[in-house]
């Protein structure tokens, strides 16, 4: 689905983030980057959408290299409140890029009504963003996302401006909507615990200019429980092995 | 005895409360206008006549039309509506030009380093210093009022959309391009709402600069309008005739004002309703 080979990434010569990245991601996976902060998780989110050319390497996305946005690319980005239009009602919104896309006005109603469904939304398609608090703005944004059908979904720090209860509620939501709509996500977060919850596979990169240090493989079982798998010997020994391995300074 | 004690008392605190906020709006105006008329009375000076002739003058001068008209006089229809048309008509043009033009130049960053020192010294002239070059190559017709109008309120129309379309949160743009919109629907679904708040308030600025300007270009070479019968009754020592043009034209900067806010509250109902969110919250 999405193969990420020696990316390298400078925004000034001085000023490398990412040295060499390489990974790929199998269709239906659910992966999460971590790293140290300043290690270039967004650019390379950036990178893998399209919005951003790296200075090397290759990323290609089913088979083709990635040059600008690619079709079935869809993001959520941290800053719901930016990247939701303040002057289109949630319903504008989630058809906002569906306009563009050659799909009838029936399948458009359909898609957004669905996707609000999936967010547990249905009912404040009139309302306006700013009327909704931040957890809802956040499922508004992944209705968008579901609505446009994508391929991929690439989140960046979806979760770090809502609440906690909230932020468990959005990542079983993630989980659901990947069984539903059989969508494969690359999200990037700061917070280990969320990685390993949620993911089927945690990119570990170190501090820039950042390589990829260890792929985890997370065999966790599923349906997980906030609670339950949170206390599983499992999960916490994932959990340490990454945690241990961003806070080690990585000398060599 | 209770109930219908609550329900007199809550109805005269909601009489009561309706007064205070219309004595708070508008008292101080009244207050003026009292104070005027009694000046005037006994001063009796005909250089200030009260306002009570100048009411009773204006009445005569553009209400004493047939009612087929809707009472309105001839005069109406030679020099307010003239100047109304001259006024929206070089607002219109202002708005036609400075918006896609400041579209334009705010999206693109050479082009505004470009033209920008340029538009700074332009709108440094005063509009009314090009009256005569205006008159010399359009004539005196309505077509220099409607130029000199458009030209001099085109300014703030003109900065704030470049501004406003410079100052767009790119993470909106990122999003639009992350879900592939087509330049022209990034164009007219971010940038152009986007924008709004800023145009918005640039029109209003340049709605009233227009006004300014409508008088001025009647005050020169011209046979009607409001701001001709203004200086021709002075001529002629119409006072009273003077002070209606004066108050007329108090009363349709004050509603076209009034109008334009009615209308901007209907187009940018979101804007205010997110700076009330962050307000409060």
């Amino acid at each position: 689905m999405l193969a990420v080979k020696n990316l390298h990434h400078a925004y000034t010569q001085e000023q490398v983030v990412t040295a060499s990245v390489s990974f790929d991601v199998q269709a239906g996976e659910i992966v999460s980057i971590v790293g140290p902060s300043g290690c270039g998780k967004t650019t390379l989110l950036k990178a893998l959408a399209g919005l951003l050319k790296p200075t090397g390497g290759t990323i290609r996305f089913q088979g083709k290299v990635v040059q600008g946005v690619p079709d079935g690319l869809a993001m959520v980005f941290q800053e719901y409140g930016r990247s939701l239009l303040p002057w289109a009602t949630v319903n504008g919104n989630i058809e906002l890029p569906l306009r563009y896309q050659p799909i009838s006005p029936d399948e458009c109603r359909r898609r957004v009504a669905e996707s609000l469904q999936a967010v547990d939304l249905s009912g404040f398609g009139e309302r306006y963003p700013w009327q909704l608090s931040g957890g809802m703005q956040q499922r508004v944004a992944i209705a968008r996302a579901l609505a446009y059908q994508p391929k991929l979904l690439l989140m960046d720090e979806p979760f770090a401006s809502v609440d906690a209860q909230t932020r468990a509620d959005l990542e079983d939501l993630v989980a659901a909507v990947r069984d539903q709509f059989g969508i494969t996500i690359v999200l990037v977060t700061h917070d280990i615990d969320e990685s390993v919850y949620l993911s089927d596979r945690v990119i570990v990169l170190s501090r820039p200019p950042s390589t990829v240090l260890a792929q985890i493989d997370i065999d966790l079982s599923r349906p997980r429980d906030q609670i339950k798998t949170k206390a599983m010997r499992q999960f916490v020994e994932k959990r340490t092995a990454i945690a241990q391995m961003i806070k080690r300074p990585i000398t060599g | 005895m209770s109930t219908e004690g609550i329900e007199v008392h809550r109805l005269k605190s909601h009489v009561l409360s309706a007064i205070q906020s219309f004595v708070v709006r508008y008292g101080l105006g009244m207050a003026l206008v009292i104070l005027w008329e009694y000046a005037a009375r006994q001063a009796g000076s005909i250089f200030f006549p009260p306002p009570s002739e100048i009411l009773h003058r204006a009445a005569a001068l553009w209400l004493s039309g047939p009612p087929g008209r809707l009472f309105l006089s001839d005069s109406v229809f030679q020099d307010v509506l003239p100047s109304l048309l001259r006024l929206l008509g070089g607002w219109v043009l202002a708005v036609a030009v400075g918006v896609p033009l400041g579209i334009l130049i705010g999206r693109s960053r050479h082009l505004s380093d470009f033209v920008n020192p340029t538009l700074q010294f332009l709108r440094a002239i005063p509009g009314p210093a090009l009256i005569p070059v205006f008159i010399i190559l359009l004539g005196t017709e309505s077509t220099m009022r409607v130029t000199l109008i458009a030209f001099g309120s085109v300014w703030p129309i003109l900065l704030n959309t470049i501004e406003g379309t410079r100052t767009i949160d790119p993470l909106q743009l990122d999003t639009a391009q992350a879900f592939r919109l087509p330049r022209y629907a990034r164009l007219w679904r971010i940038v152009l709402p986007a924008a709004m708040p800023k145009i918005f308030a640039g029109m209003r600025v340049s709605l009233s600069l227009a006004v300014i300007l409508m008088v001025v270009s009647e005050l020169v070479a011209s046979t009607n309008g409001i701001g001709y019968r203004i200086q021709n009754a002075q001529i002629m020592f119409l006072l009273t005739d003077m002070w209606c043009g004066i108050v007329l034209l108090a009363l349709l900067g004050y509603t076209l004002n009034w109008l334009f806010l009615k209308f901007e509250d209907r187009a940018l109902g979101w804007h205010r309703g997110v700076r009330g969110r962050t307000a409060t919250s």
